[in-house]
């Protein structure tokens, strides 16, 4: 039997009786991060790291049996040892570690290896077997330096300014959204942000993280204010009639896939920052090569391709289907992130 | 190089008219001499032939990089371009080249004659020399598909916006077979052209769609109606004894339609012709499809000229005895159009009137436009002007409803870029007896919600896969819409459709009830 296998409500760990981001309700759930398809509804218990907790809370309400723990802590179930290491994808992301017998597993969760100023920096976790999220594992995928984007960023905001044009810029609510928040300079002028937005930015300041100032968009603002101003809106925000009240403006999007020109061409935004929560394929190499493992599942993302490279570099590779919607282009606020 | 690459990105970074004239004339404006020819050479389909091979420059650029050749190839497929791909994957650096656009189109144009070692060892260094989005140019400067969202038109309005010379007398000066090797920015574009003002057309009026029952339109003595014919927008000019042939987009094709220069001795100078370039024989129109083969062409060849015959399709006069007469009533232009044409040969014909009494009268011709290998029927206002540009109130274009046909989907591909983890592209089929015969690929129609179900019909009742193509169980049934249906010999099916798309998704219809190859056959007959 292995220490973890894959069913049809998700990562399982027989000895322990315990599911790992499981996609259909369960009794034990232990949680990488917050997004929709990681954390969902419906389990009888959740466990999750301590910065993680508040907007697991916020979005699947108050009420559900839910414990925290801290990064490194150990948690023994049945005898397997269990504990959570930072994944660097948003704040309060894990990788979970779970040992038994000598055998050493991790999850991935979702990860990035750069250090966005936000969530707790990825560090690599020595282990056996490795399950690895590849959403960017094509070698087309190579971030530019961040703060480069941040600065590109800036530029395309300040000439919209010139313009007297509103800068609306897309990012995912929990997340992306604070990324930019904490990395944009404070004194380049006022920053709005759209209610879903600025639900999780309150939950995000409750906790005691900092986050510069920003203003709910509401019905009653005068409209003159946002002349100028930079706006953060969900990416399902684009388009509709919410953005009316923002004329003129211009448009972005802040996500991994805008590093290719045909998706950037097909969205409807006037500009594309390549910014990701994800690992691009570097960083993904890298991150693989650190654990020391001999043998990667690989999950959402370019499973089949990334899994044959792996193969080709002579690890045991699998490729696992997953309920993970890391790709998707639908997917709720909090939800599926790039 | 540094400046080109700016101006791509710039082009490429928005889908805005105005930004992009702006972004060029600002280019036109600070741009050596040289490098402007060479930028209005390549936006005017002048690129210099190709040098490399595709799949060797895939092969070269995974050895750099220290990739599988299978990996790129994947890479390739997702992000749909190879230009981009390679220059995606090469490994970055620091470097960036200040030579000019010149420089480097003469370090391409060089290629063609070195041995494949030696031009494998040139590419390195050229990449080795480029940042990454100049390689991305440079690539596509040699891969070709090199359109950055500008046609010659717009091209034209930044170039007068930058040099102050009018637009229609600068698409006459850059007309004709000229290499940047061959002439200079002075001679090309700043020096006058004596015909060039003989070749100024009229801006188009363009009809809209009717959306409205035509009862609203009035009497339908008020009207004129023809059959809207499926061709090219076109003005033919004929004055000083010259005749320009100018297409919809402003763009003077005179050198692709040799056939109308014999209208020269007929038409009287000072005549101008609005009317629709189409592909005909034995008194009939031929599919648009045809028509397109000449489009593409810089030069058309005998054969081609043979196969793909065209007319003019006249349906009104802008300009007579020299004078501009586009205020006059449609009925009155209309006169003078019926002698213009009723002198000249075959080559011009009159867009007929469609005479009818009752609006359903006209209804019924409508039906029946497709099988006249028409898209239906243009309504005028007899007492009209000839306006400018698409305003509402006196054209109306009245279209026929598209064709459509119930088929299973029997092949899914995976789709590119963000897509390329689901499955949006599909091929359908009609069935035959026991057979299911293909007939139609789509790829567009349904909404997010429903691509993501039939991406998931698609992973679960996947029969085969090939690449990144996967057969499936043919159960899911969808009406698919088109254009028109012609004979083709390259078809299983025996068919070829215009503009087939999915209109709706019938969850209401199990596979044993979709239509059949003779359905499809019988409207062939009909319509094609
Ligand atoms: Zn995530
Ligand atoms: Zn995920």
């Amino acid at each position: 039997m292995a220490l973890l296998e894959f069913n049809e409500n998700g990562i399982f760990c027989p000895p322990a009786s315990v599911y790992i981001d499981p996609w259909r309700p369960v009794r034990n759930a232990l949680i990488t991060h917050g997004h929709a398809d990681h954390s969902r509804r419906g389990h009888q218990h959740y466990l999750c790291t301590e910065s993680a907790a508040p907007v697991i809370r916020y979005r699947l309400g108050e009420d559900i049996s839910l414990e925290t723990i801290k990064y490194g802590e150990p948690r023994v179930i049945n005898g397997v040892r269990f504990s959570f290491h930072p994944a660097g994808h948003i704040l309060g992301s894990a990788q979970i570690r779970v040992e038994y017998k000598g055998e050493i597993w991790v999850v991935s969760g979702d990860y990035k290896l750069e250090n966005d100023g936000i969530s707790e920096a990825f560090e690599p976790v020595r282990c056996h077997t490795f399950i690895s999220e590849c959403t960017f594992g094509l070698p087309v995928y190579n971030w530019p330096d961040q703060h480069d984007v941040y600065a590109d960023i800036v530029r395309w905001w300040k000439r919209n300014r010139e313009e007297g044009k509103t800068s609306v810029i897309t990012a995912y609510a929990l997340g992306k959204a604070q990324r930019l928040l904490r990395n944009l300079p404070e004194n380049e002028g006022p920053v709005f942000t759209h209610g879903a937005v600025e639900n999780v930015n309150e939950v995000i300041r409750r906790q005691g993280i900092q986050l510069p100032d920003t203003i709910r968009v509401t019905p009653e603002q005068d409209r003159k204010a946002y002349q100028g101003a930079l706006v953060i809106a969900t990416p399902s925000a684009l388009g509709s009639p919410w953005m009316k009240k923002f004329r003129p403006y211009s448009t972005a999007m802040a996500s991994g896939w805008m590093a290719i020109r045909g998706t950037r061409r097909r969205r409807s935004a006037d500009r594309g920052f390549v910014l990701s929560d994800h690992a691009d394929w570097g960083g993904l190499n890298q991150a693989i090569e650190q654990t020391g493992a001999e043998k990667i599942f690989v999950t959402h993302g370019y499973t089949s391709i990334y899994g044959n490279w792996l193969k080709d570099q002579g690890y045991d590779a699998r490729e696992v289907k997953t309920d993970f919607s890391g790709e998707s282009d639908d997917a709720d606020s909090t939800g599926g992130d790039a | 190089m540094k400046q080109f690459t700016k101006l791509f990105s710039e082009l490429d970074g928005t889908t805005k008219t105005n930004p992009k004239v702006d972004a060029l004339s600002d280019y036109f404006d600070k741009a050596p001499e040289y490098d402007k020819l060479w930028t209005i050479a390549l936006l005017s389909h002048r690129r210099p032939k190709r040098a490399v091979n595709a799949t060797r420059m895939k092969e070269w650029a995974a050895e750099i990089a220290g990739l599988p050749f299978w990996l790129v190839d994947e890479s390739h497929h997702v992000v749909g371009d190879l230009a981009e791909t390679i220059a995606l994957i090469l490994p970055d650096h620091e470097n960036e080249s200040s030579e000019s656009l010149t420089h480097w189109m003469e370090f391409i144009i060089g290629l063609r004659n070195l041995e494949e070692n030696e031009r494998k060892s040139e590419m390195a260094r050229a990449w080795s020399m480029l940042s990454r989005q100049q390689r991305f140019v440079f690539n596509k400067l040699i891969t070709g598909g090199f359109r950055m969202g500008v046609s010659q038109k717009l091209m034209v309005r930044a170039l007068a916006a930058a040099t102050g010379i009018e637009e229609n007398l600068l698409a006459h000066r850059l007309m004709g077979d000229w290499t940047p090797a061959s002439t200079t920015f002075e001679e090309l574009v700043l020096s006058e052209d004596k015909d060039e003002k003989d070749s100024r057309p009229y801006p188009f009026y363009l009809a809209y769609p009717l959306e409205q029952p035509p009862g609203e339109l009035g009497t339908p003595a008020e009207w004129q109606a023809e059959m809207k014919w499926d061709g090219i927008r076109g003005q033919i000019i004929v004055r000083n004894q010259q005749l320009f042939v100018w297409s919809r987009g402003e763009e003077l094709v005179t050198d692709k339609y040799p056939e109308y220069e014999v209208l020269t001795g007929f038409l009287p100078d000072g005549t101008v012709l609005d009317g629709e370039i189409m592909p005909f024989r034995d008194g009939l129109p031929l599919p648009f499809t045809l028509l397109q083969k000449r489009i593409g062409r810089k030069k058309v060849g005998p054969s081609l000229l043979k196969k793909v015959p065209v007319i003019f399709m006249a349906y009104d006069l802008l300009e007579s005895g020299g004078e501009d007469i586009r205020q006059l009533p449609l009925n009155e232009r209309r006169k003078k159009l019926e002698m213009v044409v009723a002198e000249a040969p075959e080559i011009l014909r009159l867009s007929e009137t469609v005479s009818f009494d009752t609006w359903e009268e006209l209804a019924d011709v409508r039906s029946d436009a497709r099988s006249r290998q028409t898209e239906g029927i243009m309504l005028k206002n007899q007492a009209s002007a000839y306006r400018v540009g698409r305003k509402r109130g006196d054209w109306w274009k009245w279209k026929v409803d598209p064709l459509t046909i119930d088929a299973v989907m029997i092949y899914a591909m995976r789709g590119h870029g963000r897509r390329a983890n689901l499955y949006t592209d599909y091929t359908f089929a009609v069935r035959d007896g026991e057979n299911l015969v293909p007939f139609a690929k789509a790829y567009s129609g349904l909404t997010d919600k429903e691509i993501a179900r039939v991406d998931r019909f698609v992973k679960q009742n996947t029969l085969e896969r090939f690449g990144p193509v996967r057969s499936v169980r043919p159960e899911l049934v969808f009406e698919i819409a088109f254009e028109g249906i012609n004979k083709s010999s390259r078809h299983k099916s025996g068919v070829a459709l215009r503009f087939p798309r999915i209109s709706r998704w019938r969850e209401d219809k199990p596979a044993s009830e979709i239509n059949t190859l003779d359905d499809l056959h019988r409207m062939m007959d009909l319509y094609g």
